[in-house]
């Protein structure tokens, strides 16, 4: 890949290895756990066994008699302080801690304070509640029946389980386009909840000074600013004032969207904190953070995709009910109740479109956005790679000719989809041709021939999907009203070193290497000289957090923009310096020399002395410059996935023989990072695909709440991913750069689930729900005569 | 995550643990790799007021062949059965056993022995041992008693153990000529317990028949199941890919799974069946016959 | 409940502790001994963030009580580098950019150090099932198998 800056600057496109590593590998991160102050104590909450249930009584005698519990916190407490129910960030309530009912299995009903972690569990142990069961509601299509039980009956005017509805596209257009087409392929395609898991879970430490009055949290949140705003808006009437707040984000084990949400437990610490004024610690155990914190998916989808008989695509219709648990907690921007659903028409230059989402309560765990989602796209993606093999097989196309059939060419970038995206560029035809190649196409076609034959099973699944990431342009995007712009405050030292800070978050995602490696190439300070820093919001500038991956096409546009400015002041330094004109200087990375004479030069290390030592007269001192940048469009990365399978008609076993991805995010910035998110992303696209899901039984029990039935893959599930990728810049983005840490999330579930339907596609299967268990595909087996 | 309270013990001989359980009786487990107990009492799905550590005990680590038997002594860890040379040369369906139980980590701790006497029907080494003819040594306050493994699982978490006897050591029966054994285990991933599992034995005569054959199933039932119907339907009989068959059929309709995420009822008695069939194939390869 | 006294030798340092029946290893090192390089990342034993060696054997820390441990030699993330000088192991890590969030790193790491002293040419397989019991949600395993193999390259 062409650099312009030499390896020992390290700007894009250097695999620089990782500034953040040396205290990982040392042990010696500081994750939310690791925090320890004086006389810090520890919390642990009661959790309802039921999914909907009024609270009769909480008895905390037994509980307060445990020799170190120092106090029960239940939802009187709070309410007490008005704290018992606040704002989610889809502007609906959640309660805290509940006074009348539950309304979902593990939703937190008191919490204990104690002196150590043990006492604290004894403690939850003692508490007594007192239950009285309510018909619980899990099915979201029952809940929309007339005669449902309401759930939300504390809601004015909530008279059903109806959350929101919403709409893209073209309604009456695809309809026509529907009715007239020559053919039309129809499936109901059900994504069930998974979650994030990862390896770290979710806790804080809050300490409330009371001298102060400073509260500071350290929290696994991957958007601390907002969380300090909220914490202002929601507890400023007990106190709380935004300059006396601080949020810090430190070490993140993993965050994927589950560290967005302001969750019961942070704020019952905090309110502890403030109300006894030492420092409470609560860190949640595995089972309660897979049975309470926000889940991804649950989406039923009804897709129909037309075409004419020569296998031009001509409509998409998706009609969806999306199950929110028992309130809408999603983590999403504001104006988009269904997230970037509408990307739906996917990589396809489609005439016409309509989508439509129906949110619903039940009684369940609230969330949706989470596990690198994008904001639904993979919820939107999965549904048109599905739909366009379903065509393929309808049609008895190849599934590649028909994806280049309809691939929107490269000569309409940027493209105006009917749903209303501009797609800034993309080149589709070159990423699958790549991927056809790598993976040896044409060779596996015929292997499948001759093995089905014989009646082996193998399959190729194709993705060709394209993403929408970098929430988002000030225009339409917003999170409880606050734009989501993102920010760099770049400040450059008297000895030529410096220090970024950003409004992003990274949980592994390298920022504290690629960051720095954007100032390097901006102004050729070398990138191990450039202190990265984020997740205090004492320090780092205002902004939005790392998810849905915004990061590079946010804050890393403005790490570049601000690295610009301080590069405008460098230039009138090195004027200064060399005694010229401005515009007699030629820029390249690390200096600044005269146009004509290059060995009339000075370095950017010179000229950061210059700031402080001899800068112009009537010049302010320093070196430095803030940006807050407002994207003016998402960014649009992409790929082609393949995936070749190979079935165990005896055990209905799926095993993975081969996955080429390719990936284009536009010009990269730290390919090895780009290809370690890819890694891990097609890793957690594979494990929704074939081994998680959460679901309830009738009663609103739990189905996969402990990793006994959760099932994370290991290094021996998980194949070994081959990847590469193109690079097709986006021409808004400073560096042509696009996000990336989800495209494989994204891409991978319809390539696996592409590839099992071809193995069985002529057994006339057209359609499997993930996860694609061994059961599953048995039953098909079975049913079609082939089992052994 | 957090057990409840208990008092713990480590005793140092044999006879100080046994006076220990004989002194608590129910409100005492035996704890040596901790591997099955430690995570139920983290669950509080148990809570017993002592726990007696029997990892401190010496003399009981050995693998050995004597007086006809293979004997295992109680604190002998899965990694060390799955690293043994004799094991893996003269009893390698042990070693398939071992490789398979939980994962690497795990089994630098748990016993062979805790395996069994922890009495989960999802445990792999029940259904090996019934396979071989195993049987158990457990010593209590009234002495020692052999116990053939064939009747040592009497429900789910209950054994033939009384509340004052340790599994001392497991008897295998040294391997007769041209016999051989395979377990075969459907995990939806490393680490899960069976979804079904066959452990199959098969001894073969010098005129190409089957001259013995055990059979024993993981997961698909109360206990570990003896298909006893299907190892005694091979004996006599060419192996051949119908008598392996019907073996798996007669496997299958010895078992009374439950539903649950893993899979049906209908699948599992199916996935018996498939392994039963596959785990014979293997077992016959390493008798030397086809 | 009566306490126990024990001592441990931990990364070559004799420790003691007075400690419940109950408490679990991972907390002995965490908040007795205040090595927080050790991480718990689950409650039924399965992730193996926890993972220590204990007298020479990964284990799951989570999984062992402390008192289990009395008299016996562990070694934990902060015992790996030496004099300065970083293991192999850590190299590996750092090189291969066989870690993202680092949170299952430790536990990886001890897991690949007990498999080199056995294993010191590992495959691809033996590598991925020797860490078949330490989960990582970030890396998808790529980078560590070629980190353990750049270490095991180091190291001979």
């Amino acid at each position: 890949m062409a650099t312009r800056t030499t390896p020992e600057i390290g700007g894009m496109g250097h695999s620089v290895k990782r500034k953040e590593d040396p205290r990982f590998i040392r042990g010696q991160g500081t994750y939310v756990d690791d925090v320890v102050l004086p006389g810090m104590l520890h919390m642990d909450i009661v959790r309802s066994p039921f999914a909907h249930a009024k609270i009769k009584s909480i008895n905390t005698e037994e509980a307060l008699k445990v020799p170190g519990v120092l106090a029960v916190i239940t939802g009187k407490t709070l309410e007490e302080y008005k704290l018992h129910w606040m704002p989610t960030l889809m502007s609906d309530t959640q309660m805290v801690l509940p006074t009348e009912k539950v309304m979902y299995q593990a939703q937190e009903v008191a919490a204990v304070i104690a002196t150590d972690r043990y006492t604290a569990a004894d403690g939850v142990e003692a508490v007594e509640v007192d239950y009285e069961p309510l018909p619980v509601v899990v099915d979201p299509f029952k809940a929309l029946e007339p005669d449902a039980p309401v759930l939300r009956d504390d809601k004015e005017g909530q008279k059903d389980n109806r959350i929101f509805h919403w709409e893209a596209g073209d309604k009456d257009a695809t309809a026509k386009a529907i009715k007239k087409a020559d053919v039309v392929v129809k499936e109901r395609i059900y994504i069930p909840r998974i979650h994030v898991a990862s390896i770290e879970t979710c806790g804080c430490v809050a300490s409330f000074d009371k001298a102060q009055g400073k509260l500071t949290v350290w929290m696994t949140t991957q958007a601390p600013h907002a969380v300090r705003t909220v914490l202002a808006l929601v507890a400023g009437h007990v106190g709380l004032s935004e300059e006396k707040i601080r949020i810090i984000s430190p070490d993140l084990g993993g965050g994927f969207g589950g560290k967005v949400p302001i969750y019961p437990g942070y704020v019952v610490a905090i309110a502890a904190s403030v109300v006894i004024g030492k420092p409470i610690k609560w860190v949640e155990d595995r089972m309660e953070n897979l049975q309470a914190d926000s889940f991804g998916r649950d989406y039923h989808m009804d897709a129909e995709l037309a075409a004419r008989k020569d296998g031009t695509m001509t409509a998409l219709r998706i009609k969806t009910i999306a199950d929110h648990g028992y309130t809408n907690a999603a983590a999403q921007p504001a104006k988009w109740p269904a997230g970037l659903f509408s990307i739906c028409t996917g990589s396809y230059d489609l005439k016409s479109a309509f989508a439509e989402v129906d949110g619903v309560y039940t009684n369940k765990p609230p969330g949706g956005i989470a596990y690198r989602c994008s904001f639904r796209v993979t919820e939107a993606v999965h549904a048109v790679e599905r739909m366009v093999d379903v065509l393929a097989q309808k049609l008895k196309m190849d599934p590649a000719d028909l994806r280049k059939k309809n691939f929107i060419p490269p000569e309409k970038f940027p493209y105006k989809s009917v749903t209303g995206w501009e797609y800034d560029s993309g080149a589709y035809e070159a990423a699958l041709d790549k991927a056809m190649e790598k993976i040896g196409y044409a060779g596996l076609r015929k292997e499948q021939a001759e093995k089905r034959k014989r009646g082996e099973l193998m399959g190729i699944g194709i993705s060709s999907f394209t993403e929408v990431v970098g929430a988002g342009p000030s225009k339409h995007f917003d999170i409880l009203g606050i734009k989501m712009f993102d920010s760099c405050e770049l400040r450059v030292h008297p000895t030529g070193k410096a220090i970024a800070r950003f409004g992003t978050k990274s949980q592994g995602q390298g920022h504290e290497t690629t960051y720095a490696q954007i100032v390097a190439e901006e102004l050729g300070i070398p990138a191990e000289h450039v202190q990265v820093e984020e997740g205090d919001t004492d320090t780092a500038p205002y902004g939005l957090g790392t998810y849905a991956s915004r990061s590079t096409p946010t804050a890393g546009a403005a790490g570049a923009l601000a690295a610009r400015k301080v590069r405008d002041k460098a230039r009138k330094i090195a004027a200064h310096l060399l005694e010229v004109s401005e515009d007699d200087l030629d820029w390249e990375p690390g200096k600044f020399s005269v146009k004509g004479a290059p060995d009339k030069s000075t370095t950017i290390q010179e000229i950061a002395l210059a700031a402080y030592t001899n800068h112009p007269q009537g010049m302010e001192a320093g070196l430095e410059a803030t940006h807050y940048y407002d994207p003016p469009n998402l960014t649009f990365p992409f790929g082609s996935y393949i995936c070749v399978v190979d079935i165990d008609r005896g055990t209905g076993e799926v095993k993975i023989r081969r996955f080429v991805a390719i990936d284009d995010c536009g010009n990269i910035i730290n390919p090895m990072i780009v290809q370690g998110q890819i890694h891990g992303g097609l890793t957690m696209g594979m494990a929704p695909a074939l081994l998680e899901e959460i679901s309830y039984d009738e009663s609103g029990n739990i189905q996969g709440g402990s990793f006994m039935d959760y099932l994370l893959p290991t290094a021996m599930e998980t194949p070994k991913w081959e990847t590469d990728h193109t690079v097709t810049p986006s021409p808004h983005h400073p560096l042509g750069a696009k996000g990336v840490g989800e495209s494989a999330t994204v891409g991978a579930p319809p390539a696996i689930v592409n590839a099992v339907v071809d193995a069985l596609s002529h057994l006339g299967v057209t359609h499997i729900d993930i996860p694609i268990t061994p059961e599953k595909v048995w039953q098909i087996l079975k049913g079609k005569g082939v089992a052994e | 995550m957090i057990p409840p309270a208990f008092d713990y013990h480590a005793p140092a001989t044999l006879d100080e643990a046994l006076a220990l359980l004989g002194e608590h009786g129910d409100e005492a487990k035996v704890l040596s790799g901790g591997q099955s107990l430690l995570p139920l009492l983290k669950m509080r799905f148990a809570a017993p007021e002592h726990v007696v550590d029997i990892s401190r005990i010496p003399g009981l680590d050995y693998i050995k062949e004597e007086g006809g038997f293979l004997r295992i002594g109680a604190l002998v860890k899965e990694s060390e059965l799955e690293a043994s040379e004799l094991i893996a040369k003269r009893y390698p369906i042990l070693k398939d056993t071992a490789e398979v139980v939980a994962d690497p980590l795990v089994r630098n701790r748990a016993t062979v022995a805790g395996n069994l006497a922890h009495g989960d029907p999802a445990n792999d080494h029940p259904a090996t041992m019934i396979a071989l003819r195993a049987e158990v040594v457990a010593r209590g306050s009234k002495g020692e008693r052999t116990i053939p493994v064939a009747e040592f699982f009497e429900g789910v978490l209950t054994t033939a153990l009384s509340e004052d006897e340790i599994l001392t050591e497991i008897r295998v029966p040294e391997p007769a000529e041209r016999s051989g054994g395979a377990y075969m285990k459907l995990e939806r991933k490393v680490g899960d317990y069976a979804t079904a599992g066959a452990a199959c034995v098969i001894a073969l005569g010098t005129d190409g028949a089957v001259s013995g054959a055990g059979i024993g199933l993981t997961n698909l039932g109360t206990t570990p199941i003896n298909a006893d119907e299907a190892a005694k339907h091979l004996v006599g009989k060419k192996p051949t890919a119908d008598v392996l068959a019907k073996a798996g059929e007669l496997a299958s309709q010895a078992t009374s799974p439950s539903a649950d995420r893993r899979g049906s009822v209908q699948y599992k008695k199916e996935m018996a069946r498939v392994l039963t069939v596959r785990a014979l194939q293997k077992a016959l390869e390493r008798a030397g016959g086809k | 409940m009566a306490k126990h006294k024990i001592t441990v030798t931990v990364n070559g340092e004799a420790r003691s502790a007075e400690v419940e029946s109950r408490l679990l290893l991972v907390h002995l090192l965490r908040e007795e001994f205040r090595l927080t390089g050790t991480h718990i990342g689950c409650d039924t034993t399965h992730c193996g963030a926890c993972t220590v060696l204990l007298d020479g054997k990964p284990v799951k820390s989570c999984t062992v009580l402390a008192v289990q441990a009395d008299g016996q030699e562990i070694q934990t993330v902060e015992g790996l580098e030496k004099d300065g000088q970083l293991h192999p192991v850590q190299e590996g890590f750092w090189q291969e950019h066989g870690l993202q969030c680092g949170f299952c790193t430790p536990g990886m790491m001890m897991t690949a150090c007990a498999l080199l002293e056995n294993s010191p040419d590992p495959s691809d397989a033996e590598i991925r099932a020797a860490i078949s019991g330490n989960l990582c949600r970030c890396t998808g395993y790529m980078n560590i198998v070629k980190a353990v193999q750049y270490a095991a390259a180091k190291a001979r």
